[in-house]
């Protein structure tokens, strides 16, 4: 503004007083507090679990299946893989969905109908996870008459998909309407200039929204308790009940056993560790096709 | 080659406001026309009316005729088809930012379904000559994005997009008015230069520039055209008493 920089040659020659300095210090302080409050127990969680937890893992704990109790070793190789193979039928279904609901709320829905899928998202993120398991339940495992895998990814899909939805319609609307003009004065259509203009722009924010409600689902043990429900064998089948992680720790670390008990924190280690693992990898993936100076 | 434009009875709406009142115009081939007026006046709804962009504002509609050349834009053609033939250059830059160089110019030919590489090379290599930034971009065509570039390379990477499709008329929304003089000029150059090759339509706030680069200027008041002559007229001897006093500063 015109006015400030008119200001007296003595204003901006006075010292700073000592107050002022002192504000600026405190609010630096606080600030920096804030952070390390925020960081303390994400320190203190994963320094608990590694102290506890690392001492059980080792070659046979990654791939061997349980064994029965009072038999030493054993591993929880199949309940790995059955979260991996869980999260995947989850993203599968809950990412497409998710996304394009987001595409449709960002670009169409400016409208009553819109409003209302915007709101019923909103109910839907607040759902607790125990809730969603028995629709899962309802609808998938009464049906097909068993437990399975496929249950337990339309549980943590329920979940993923307002999360995905919100966020994905949040990064399209940061996109300038400049950018879509631009598409529509070259003759592109509607649908084209969505997907390969708007979209694309957003990618990276559309990522971190899967990626939020990736790792959130991914520890969750409610919606799987009576949906995937958990074995003790290795399964590669969609409609059998599968083990997952997080459903393992639960049954090991309410045990009366110290093994199993041990073996419950190094689960919980293993979970933390590849779900920042998988969080990096797609993170570098995405990032590899930016170009200088892109933003 | 340009061809013609010939408007009738254009009138535009944004919801209940009208913005155009019954435009009647035409613009020759192969020349710059230039569009004048103070703020809000209906300029830029009125290029974006030609190529259909107008339609794109929730709530906005159009009625009247407007030919480009063969085609009727109003009547029986999709927005699509319109604006394929009818370039467009907005007031910023607006570079897809996640694109390259090169997928910036090549856009509007890939994302129609063109994907001959040889010829796209071809293209975009003409394309960016064209637009005077080729010697500038050359080196960087696939490893910088195009939102790297300065405001003024900027603007004459979407003329070079704009180009790549050969469209037949080109229309500029105040394309300076966020650039430095040096920028202002070799766009001015380059709108020149066009004028071989494509009918253009040029709207500006600057009245040394509609002199500079048009041999036919319109003068637009509140919605209306209030005249459309040749450009040294419209400067010196103006039919009308509002576009004398606009140009000599009395309002606006």
């Amino acid at each position: 503004m015109p006015e400030t920089t008119t200001a007296t040659p003595d204003f901006a020659a006075a010292p700073i007083s000592l107050w002022r300095r002192g504000v600026n210090s405190f609010a630096t302080l606080a600030a920096a507090c804030a952070v390390i409050l925020v960081l303390l127990p994400l320190g203190a969680v994963f320094g608990y679990l590694v102290y506890k937890g690392i001492g059980s893992i080792n070659w046979a704990f990654l791939t061997q299946t349980p064994k029965p109790v009072g038999e030493a070793g054993g591993g929880m190789a199949n309940a790995i893989a059955g979260s991996a193979f869980i999260l995947l039928i989850a993203s599968t279904i809950g990412v497409p969905i998710g996304i394009g609901a987001g595409i449709y709320l960002a670009e169409y829905g400016r409208n009553q109908f819109g409003n209302v899928i915007r709101f019923t998202a909103d109910v839907l993120n607040g759902v607790p996870s125990i809730v969603v398991g028995i629709v899962a339940y309802a609808i998938v495992v009464l049906t097909q008459g068993h437990f399975s895998a496929l249950a337990g990814g339309v549980a943590l899909a329920i979940m993923m998909i307002p999360t995905i939805t919100r966020t994905t319609e949040e990064m399209l609307l940061l996109v300038p309407n400049a950018v879509r003009e631009a598409a529509y004065g070259l003759g592109v259509s509607r649908w084209r200039t969505t997907l390969s203009i708007t979209l694309r722009t957003a990618t990276s924010g559309v990522i971190t929204g899967v990626m939020l409600a990736f790792a959130r689902v991914a520890g969750e043990t409610a919606p799987l308790l009576f949906t995937a429900f958990g074995n003790q064998y290795w399964n590669w089948k969609i409609n059998q009940p599968t083990a997952a992680l997080s459903l393992q720790i639960f049954t090991y670390a309410i045990s009366p056993f110290d093994e199993w008990h041990r073996q419950a924190w190094a689960g919980a280690l293993i979970l933390i560790v590849l779900i920042v693992f998988a969080v990096s990898a797609v993170r570098i993936v995405a990032s590899r096709g930016m170009l200088k100076g892109a933003n | 080659m340009g061809v013609g434009i010939k408007v009738e009875r254009l009138n535009a709406w944004f919801g209940k406001t009208q913005a155009l009142y019954d435009i009647t115009m035409e613009a020759p081939a192969n020349h710059a026309t230039a569009i004048i007026g103070p703020s809000g006046c209906g300029k830029s709804t009125f290029v974006r009316c030609l190529n259909r962009m107008h339609e794109t504002v929730p709530d906005a509609r159009a009625t009247g005729k407007v030919q480009i050349g063969e085609l009727d834009v109003y009547n029986g053609t999709s927005a699509v088809q319109v604006r394929r033939r009818i370039g467009m250059v907005f007031q910023k830059p607006n570079p897809f930012p996640t694109m390259s160089i090169y997928d910036n110019v090549a856009a509007g030919l890939k994302l129609n379904g063109f994907h001959d590489h040889a010829r796209l090379n071809e293209i975009v290599e003409r394309s960016l000559k064209l637009s005077a930034l080729w010697d500038e971009v050359k080196d960087s065509l696939r490893k910088k994005s195009g939102a790297s570039l300065s405001g003024g390379q900027q603007q004459r990477l979407c003329i070079a997009r704009a180009l790549a499709v050969e469209p037949q008329v080109l229309l500029m929304d105040e394309p300076c008015s966020a650039l430095d003089p040096i920028s202002t000029g070799k766009i001015e150059e380059l709108i020149f230069q066009l004028k071989e090759k494509f009918t253009i339509v040029i709207v500006t706030h600057n009245m040394q520039q509609a002199s500079r680069v048009a041999e036919f200027t319109g003068f637009f008041l509140l919605g209306k055209l209030i005249e459309l002559d040749k450009t040294e007229k419209i400067f010196t001897t103006p039919s009308d008493k509002r576009t004398e006093d606009y140009i000599t500063g009395r309002f606006g």
